[in-house]
């Protein structure tokens, strides 16, 4: 394939750019499907998912991010101090009013000569800040900017989202391209206002627009931005080794990788949310960490995220060599998935803070 | 409100970030500017790698204040791998049993709120096994 013109749609800065490290991060413990069904349904209803990823008592976006974050720098091999960005993107920020991005820049040793702050557009919230990560470094303005998805997902006792509401992400430094494991070789972002879901300020639990949620929300926005971007860059499915969808349940992202013309084969790595539910802002970005860590020199991959209200950022990426020598640098995602307890309905209550002890 | 006090303290806290004595090049831990071992003033900062061992431990079940919605939690003296013998709690032990000698790596965690829920928030190191890496 050609490289890609310079589409008038088509996210691509002067300076080419791409992931130089990423890191994930997974909270240990995991609530079973079964056992939000054995509170809400008799134990009569299917779970999507068979278990959660839950945060523990002393976690949160904060703690999580730096993480992510550490991973991803002993990956791109660069000290804290050279970043000039530290983005959060999530729907769970610890404060509603003072950022996560310092705590967390302060926690990596990154210097005060940086832009930090939180970026919220529900679950496309790291995405978005990826995209700002590329203008950033792309422009020239800063050689690294670091870019995390990352939530602690809200879902309401007894709702449908309890079962899938996982906690987890990704953390990703944007760097040039000769130094990238994956190169970025074209970004493309397409929203609407649409009403699917939300969570009005001081509200706990997001609400959910019923009928908006599949088709005017998920598939028409992740449709829209993947193929613009495949018609664009002139690329085709056959192109691209793996292919990673937003995840709020596995049925989402198999439905919409077939509709584009992907196979199972090459959505089966990058799905996670059977083992670690739907961790929002964080879904789409652990997927890719999981094919960053089994893919090869020269594969492409597709990742397109997707936010309620709504939108999503797709991006084309190409694996490099660098990818043999830096993905042993950190624990890899599995090795997250597989550190695993089990807790009960009662534990999940308790560690989600759904208990009202005054 | 002691909101000076723990700000004061972030980069240890966060980051493990103590001191080398330029003499006797010993590390310290917490930060005290004096080295502990010869003496002589010791400002060069250092930061730990986090990893080390639990050298004791034992387990609260009625915490102090700030600390009751934690409870039951572990707290360990962790034997740093450069020297320094810290206080802290382990985390994410899951069905781990502590064990002395255990080797244990530096996290940082949400410790408690200062206050209420409109406190703010305090991070700091805790301890967590060391058990499932496989970075090389």
């Amino acid at each position: 394939m050609a490289a890609p013109e310079k589409s008038p749609l088509l996210l691509i800065p002067d300076r080419q750019v791409g992931f130089i490290g990423y890191g994930a991060y997974v909270p240990r413990y995991r609530l079973p499907g079964s056992a939000v069904s054995h509170i809400w349904r008799f134990g009569e209803s299917g779970s999507p998912v068979k278990e959660k990823a839950v945060a523990g008592l002393d976690e949160d976006v904060i703690t999580m991010s730096i993480e992510a974050a550490r991973n991803a720098l002993a990956r791109a091999g660069i000290p804290a101090r050279e970043l000039r960005a530290v983005w959060v993107g999530s729907e769970s920020h610890p404060y509603a009013v003072k950022p996560s991005g310092t705590v967390v820049a302060e926690a990596l040793g990154a210097s005060s000569s940086i832009s930090a702050g939180d970026w919220q557009f529900a679950c496309k919230a790291g995405t978005e800040a990826i995209v700002a990560a590329m203008g950033l470094v792309g422009s020239g303005m800063g050689r690294y900017a670091l870019a995390i998805g990352m939530d602690t997902a809200q879902g309401k006792p007894g709702d449908a989202l309890e079962y899938t509401a996982g906690s987890g992400g990704a953390a990703y430094i944007v760097g040039p391209a000769d130094e990238a494991l994956a190169v970025i070789e074209a970004a493309y972002s397409f929203v609407s206002d649409t009403p699917d879901f939300w969570r009005r300020q001081e509200q706990k639990y997001p609400e959910h627009g019923q009928r908006f949620t599949g088709d005017p929300a998920y598939f028409k926005h992740i449709q829209a931005a993947a193929e613009t971007l495949l018609r664009e860059t002139r690329t085709t499915p056959a192109d691209y080794r793996y292919a990673v969808f937003h995840q709020p349940n596995p049925k989402f992202p198999q439905r919409a990788g077939k509709a584009l013309g992907f196979n199972d084969e090459q959505i089966k790595d990058g799905l996670l949310v059977p083992v670690i539910g739907n961790t929002y802002a964080g879904a789409a970005l652990i997927g890719l960490t999981a094919v960053l860590d089994i893919a090869q020199p020269g594969d492409r991959v597709l990742v397109t995220s997707f936010g309620s209200g709504a939108g999503s950022d797709a991006f084309a990426l190409r694996v490099t060599d660098a990818i043999l020598e830096r993905r042993g640098k950190a624990r890899s995602t599995a090795d997250y998935i597989t550190r695993r307890t089990e807790i009960d309905y009662g534990t999940y209550v308790r560690f989600r803070g759904k208990l009202a002890m005054r | 409100m002691e909101i000076p006090r723990h700000w004061r303290i972030n980069p240890q806290r966060y980051e493990l970030i103590g001191e080398e004595c330029p003499h006797c090049k010993i590390k310290i831990f917490p930060p005290r500017d004096v080295c502990p071992n010869c003496g002589g003033e010791a400002k060069e900062e250092y930061t730990f790698s986090g990893r080390g061992e639990v050298y004791s431990f034992t387990t609260l079940y009625d915490g102090p204040a700030g600390f009751e919605e934690m409870t039951p939690y572990t707290v360990a003296l962790v034997k740093l791998e450069e020297g320094p013998v810290v206080t802290a709690q382990l985390t994410d032990l899951g069905s781990t049993g502590v064990e002395i000698g255990m080797p244990v790596e530096m996290v940082t965690r949400r410790i408690r709120s200062d206050g209420d829920e409109r406190g703010m928030l305090i991070y700091g190191y805790k301890f967590r096994p060391v058990g499932f890496t496989t970075a090389k």
